[in-house]
């Protein structure tokens, strides 16, 4: 028993790491959920992406210096969601392609603002992060950027709703549509940003992307699916650091693994369409 | 904008919206080749016409969503229309249940933030009978069928209270009870003073329940009482029209 809660109580660092995942699961895993439902998944994967190119021109300018590569990251990503919504949008070009090229043009970008400066450490750090050593002032923007997650998504949860469920019929009645579009493009570029001193912004990622998938397989409605990934990427982070520490593992991977242990034990066990669940149940059927 | 004076072949009835010479073009090809015409208030219109005929793309013009064309719809400054397209942009498999659906047809009450008072939700629930969809307020739009979401549309429609009903090819894939039903909404809401343009396919359905129709072939074939539009040799006319697009076609000289 002691091996679950020493680790917190005798390291200060390992508390910040406590303390930064559980921020971020309360931020990054609802924005997944609205991702997961209106088939994005992958935007979120190219926007981890198109962080790297300004968070290089970040530490090109400033050396390692967070407010510096947090804010290049934010405009880097920002640009490439706003280009590719307004190819999007003014050509018969689906998003899927025009995220992707973007992104792509980005990231080669991105790689090569680090290598011309940096070390393969320095890149490694960028992409992968570390969770053990966020400091306060990481901490204070991971928590600012999760409180400011909870009250965006609540105030515009309507047209947010409407605008994925049913995007003609509020564009017709004159609803905000485009704003809770780009909206959401700010929040999910927003989070990325404030997990990358943590967890780097490809497993970023995956803290967002598998309790949203996982979450699907418990419950229906959005604030539920929501809840349940909130819980769901907050066990993984407890999990992961605790892996992480006893088995002197980095601990990003540990985390976005421990969260991939939970996604495939919802496909398969999930109480609403999990394989193994539906095997069971087609045995039997109501009356009406 | 003042009351438009009343044009011949409507007869007593005002005009609610009038076409002045409307042309809405895809890639230079016009879909809907100047078109002038009046729609009258508080009547049931139907149009009618071969497939790419733009029908569709005419009532999308009308309703506000296709905002590119040459020449002009005149039409009251702040009209409450519904616009219920042919392939709606709805994902069923989003997870909205039947009733948070149609009491978005308050959205110009409530918006992005008002609340639902007591009686907007029997207004909703209200509605869903009027549809028959009693008892469904909590299903999942994913669990219905294609005629029970068509349906739930028509409720959202109602709760809309517009004065402009547009519905473009509202009962495909739809049973004959259910079409009767909906029929009878339209009726309904030709009662209230509502006045429903809506592309239709079933000719005799047009004959029985529609006064005027449009008979659309890109160019106008005929409009007016129905009786007079449906003849024999103007459906041959309107079958004859060309469907296909001629990259080589000259540009177009009729003065806009």
């Amino acid at each position: 028993m002691t091996g679950w809660v020493e680790p917190f109580t005798e390291f200060a660092f390992m508390r910040r790491a406590l303390v930064a995942t559980l921020a971020l699961a309360v931020g990054c895993a609802p924005i997944g959920c609205v991702l997961v439902l209106r088939r994005m998944s992958l935007v979120g994967d190219a926007m981890a992406h198109a962080v790297l190119p300004g968070a290089a021109a970040g530490f090109l300018l400033a050396g390692m210096s967070l407010p510096a590569m947090s804010a290049g990251g934010f405009v880097a990503a920002l640009a490439v969601a706003l280009a590719a919504g307004f190819v999007t949008r003014s050509t018969p070009q689906g998003e899927d392609a025009s995220f992707a090229a973007f992104y792509l043009i980005a990231l080669a970008l991105g790689v090569l603002l680090v290598s011309l400066r940096g070390s393969q450490v320095d890149l490694m750090h960028m992409l992968f992060g570390s969770v053990l050593a966020v400091d306060d002032a990481a901490l204070l923007q991971i928590a600012a950027v999760a409180s400011l997650t909870l009250w965006a998504l609540a105030g515009m949860y309507r047209p947010l709703v409407l605008e994925s469920a049913d995007p003609g019929f509020l564009r017709s009645v004159g609803g905000p549509g485009a704003t809770a579009h780009v909206l959401l493009l700010v929040l999910l570029v927003a989070n990325l940003v404030s997990a990358f001193q943590a967890l780097g912004t490809l497993m970023a990622v995956g803290l967002m992307m598998l309790p949203a998938a996982a979450a699907r397989f418990w419950v229906a409605s959005l604030p539920a699916m929501a809840a349940c990934a909130v819980l769901i990427a907050a066990a993984s982070g407890v999990a992961g650091l605790l892996l992480s520490y006893h088995a002197e593992l980095p601990s990003g991977p540990c985390i976005v693994l421990v969260c991939g242990g939970f996604y495939v034990a919802s496909v398969l066990l999930g109480s609403r369409e999990g394989i193994v669940t539906r095997r069971v149940l087609a045995r039997t059927h109501l009356t009406r | 904008m003042t009351q438009a004076s009343t044009p011949t072949g409507l007869g007593d009835t005002p005009a609610l919206m009038r076409l002045h010479n409307l042309t809405v073009s895809y890639r230079g090809h016009p879909a809907v080749h100047h078109l002038s015409g009046a729609f009258a208030s508080g009547r049931m219109t139907a149009v009618v016409g071969p497939n790419g005929a733009g029908k569709s793309t005419l009532l999308a013009a009308l309703g506000g969503s296709l905002r590119s064309f040459e020449g002009r719809i005149e039409q009251p400054a702040l009209l409450r229309r519904a616009y219920l397209p042919q392939v709606s942009t709805m994902d069923r498999a989003f997870p909205m249940r039947v009733h948070e659906l149609v009491a978005m047809g308050l959205w110009s009450r409530i918006g992005s933030f008002g609340g639902l008072r007591r009686e907007d939700r029997s207004a909703v629930s209200d509605a869903l009978a009027a549809v028959g969809l009693t008892g469904f307020e909590k299903r999942w739009m994913g669990e219905l069928s294609a005629g029970q979401a068509q349906r739930v549309l028509f409720a959202r429609v109602l709760l809309q209270d517009a004065e402009l009903i547009l519905l473009d090819e509202p009962f495909n894939a739809i049973d004959s009870r259910t079409t009767a039903d909906l029929l009878a909404l339209l009726h309904r809401w030709q009662r209230e003073q509502r006045t429903v343009i809506a592309v239709l396919h079933d000719l005799e359905q047009v004959r029985e329940h529609f006064e005027e129709a449009l008979l659309l072939a890109r160019e106008e074939v005929a409009w007016g009482p129905t009786a007079d539009v449906l003849r024999a040799e103007n459906l041959f006319k309107a079958r004859q029209m060309a469907q296909a697009w001629d990259d080589q076609a000259p540009i177009c000289k009729v003065a806009a």
